[in-house]
């Protein structure tokens, strides 16, 4: 018996290492090709080490735009994303009453809804009304299905918060807006902030909503796709490295601000414990 | 006085707050797809425009062309849906029983891919299932590849490239359920002399059910509408629904018959979904997927 759990374990374990490399290879692979002295256009095999895509990233003027764009256009709607979602998250746990299941549900749709119905629909609707496609119409895009993630990431947190330090507040004579702002916003946001870095990977990462709202805008997955034929240029491999090192950074930095803040509760906490020892 | 306008202020306020992003959601999501069946009945050419005719011919005469791609994209998704749970489930389950203190650097490692383009991780594959590539001759030295078979352009690299886009979206519903399983429940089974096998089959497995159904869910719905993988990795005899919804409204402009197409899609995922909610009851369908 005590073998075989043995076994088992190791089964497991190996099945699990197995599952996370083939997470990684292709990973590893557009890590790896960044480094990689490629002659002619494909940078399909190795021919050797070479820093030079690291040193002039931005070489190539179109991949440039179309990275901007990209970093432009995921801060634009996740703003717009993230305060609508918030907001709409805020109502539906504070206030749902009547209704709730029926908003939930069409907020969830979206989320069920495959992507290229979605680019598609959204496609013809400024076809028939002869709107222009372009930057502004993947802002519109990318904040509409990215709503569904805010509210649901933003409910989540909510759902866990204690109500009563609400009450308390606005007991002690906080209006609505002060209560929010000094009490409701502190304490969600950090479910604030992971939605708005879902909200922005994925409008970073999107192809298939934005291919049919782009017109002649590019971005950069529009790019990558569109340099497939032609061979995708290392710089790419070096730009989306440093985008994976930016976000992962900024996961690092966010747990340790999280982690010094609880502490500096803990001990402001503790403080006003012993203040209020008597004498 | 000012009692009464705080309660309606009180009433106002839900509506207030849900207000901006209910209309956001009515305007951009819920219109297009109204717009879309308006577009779908129209009859007309790239040229002279299209109007709006009753034209229910082009449903019929987009099932009929396209028979084989929705068929396509019905199995390939399935496939990879299986392929992902057979993936995914060990894992999560490994990282909800086993991995102790590297649970959270685990789900890290997974929802790491989500942080380098798609669409180049998909271009990582063409180059790992090359012609002539590493990955390819060693097959070939064990004979699992023709001398002058190929992975890449086949249904096996569309389908692997689907199940590795697709993993995370299975493996996380997968480890929340399974985490959530109270651990006393299997104690009691196994106290009770259940063995080991029968525990798993008849308690954690029936309450990790809400995360296969989501990871399921969460996996099929976006595989289904997948171009990606089959334009990069497939030849168009690997094409799906989705390259041809794409190709019919950004290359030929034929819009009606595109708008059918993605109409049917929308339609069958959700009447799939409905199916499921029945199964499970919608509240918790909802709340698993959520």
């Amino acid at each position: 018996m005590r073998a075989g759990d043995r076994v088992r374990s190791w089964l497991l374990g190996g099945w699990a290492a197995l599952a996370l490399l083939y997470l990684f290879v292709p990973i590893f692979i557009v890590v790896l090709f960044s480094f990689n002295d490629n002659r002619g256009r494909f940078n399909f095999t190795w021919q050797g080490f070479t820093l030079d895509h690291w040193a002039r990233p931005f070489e190539n003027p179109d991949l440039a735009v179309a990275l901007k764009n990209s970093l432009l256009i995921a801060l634009i709607s996740t703003v717009i994303a993230v305060v609508l979602g918030t907001f709409m998250a805020l109502a539906l746990v504070r206030y749902g009453s009547r209704g709730r299941t029926l908003v939930d549900f069409f907020i969830f749709l979206p989320l069920a809804t495959p992507e290229v119905v979605l680019g598609a629909a959204l496609l013809a609707l400024f076809l028939t009304f002869a709107f222009n496609t372009g930057f502004a119409t993947i802002v519109i895009a990318h904040a509409m299905f990215t709503i569904s993630y805010v509210v649901v990431t933003v409910k989540a947190r909510l759902e866990g918060m204690d109500r009563h330090i609400e009450e308390a507040a606005m007991d002690l004579g906080a209006t609505e807006w002060t209560t929010f702002r000094k009490v409701t916003l502190p304490m969600i946001a950090p479910g604030v902030g992971a939605a708005a870095l879902l909200a922005a990977a994925i409008s970073v990462d999107d192809y298939v909503i934005t291919s049919f709202n782009a017109g002649q805008t590019q971005t950069f997955p529009l790019f990558i796709f569109g340099a497939t034929r032609q061979g995708v240029p290392p710089e790419v491999n070096v730009l989306a490295t440093g985008l994976l090192v930016i976000v992962l950074a900024l996961m690092g930095l966010n747990v340790v601000l999280q982690r010094r803040l609880a502490r500096r509760d803990a001990a402001r906490a503790a403080d006003a414990h012993t203040a209020s020892l008597p004498a | 006085m000012l009692r009464l306008s705080l309660k309606r202020r009180r009433r106002l306020l839900p509506w207030l707050l849900l207000g901006p992003g209910l209309l956001w959601l009515v305007v951009f999501f819920a219109i297009p797809l109204l717009n879309q069946l308006n577009v779908s009945l129209q009859t007309g050419d790239p040229e002279s425009g299209y109007v709006f005719d009753w034209a229910f011919g082009t449903y019929a005469d987009a099932v009929a062309d396209y028979d084989e791609q929705f068929l396509r994209s019905i199995v390939y998704a399935a496939v990879a849906t299986v392929l992902c749970f057979v993936i995914a489930f060990p894992l999560a389950y490994f990282i909800a029983y086993r991995a102790g203190r590297w649970k959270n650097f685990m789900l890290l490692l997974i929802v790491l891919p989500f942080f380098m383009s798609y669409v180049l991780r998909t271009v990582a594959w063409q180059l790992i299932l090359a012609d002539g590539g590493w990955v390819v001759s060693r097959l070939q030295d064990v004979g699992l590849v023709a001398d002058d078979g190929r992975l890449l352009a086949s249904t096996t690299a569309v389908i692997a490239g689907i199940t590795y886009n697709f993993l995370p979206f299975m493996a996380l519903p997968l480890y929340v359920s399974l985490e959530k399983v109270d651990r006393r429940l299997i104690e009691a089974a196994t106290d009770l002399y259940a063995s080991r096998a029968t525990a798993f089959r008849r308690v954690t497995l029936p309450l990790a059910l809400p995360g296969i159904f989501a990871g399921s869910l969460l996996t099929f719905i976006p595989a289904t509408g997948d171009f990606i993988n089959a334009a990069l990795l497939g030849t168009p005899r690997q094409f799906m629904i989705g390259n041809v919804i794409q190709s019919k409204f950004l290359v030929i402009q034929d819009y009606p018959s595109a708008a059918a197409l993605s109409f049917i899609l929308m339609t069958f995922i959700l009447l799939g979904i409905f199916a499921y909610a029945r199964a499970l009851g919608a509240r918790n369908l909802t709340e698993a997927a959520i």
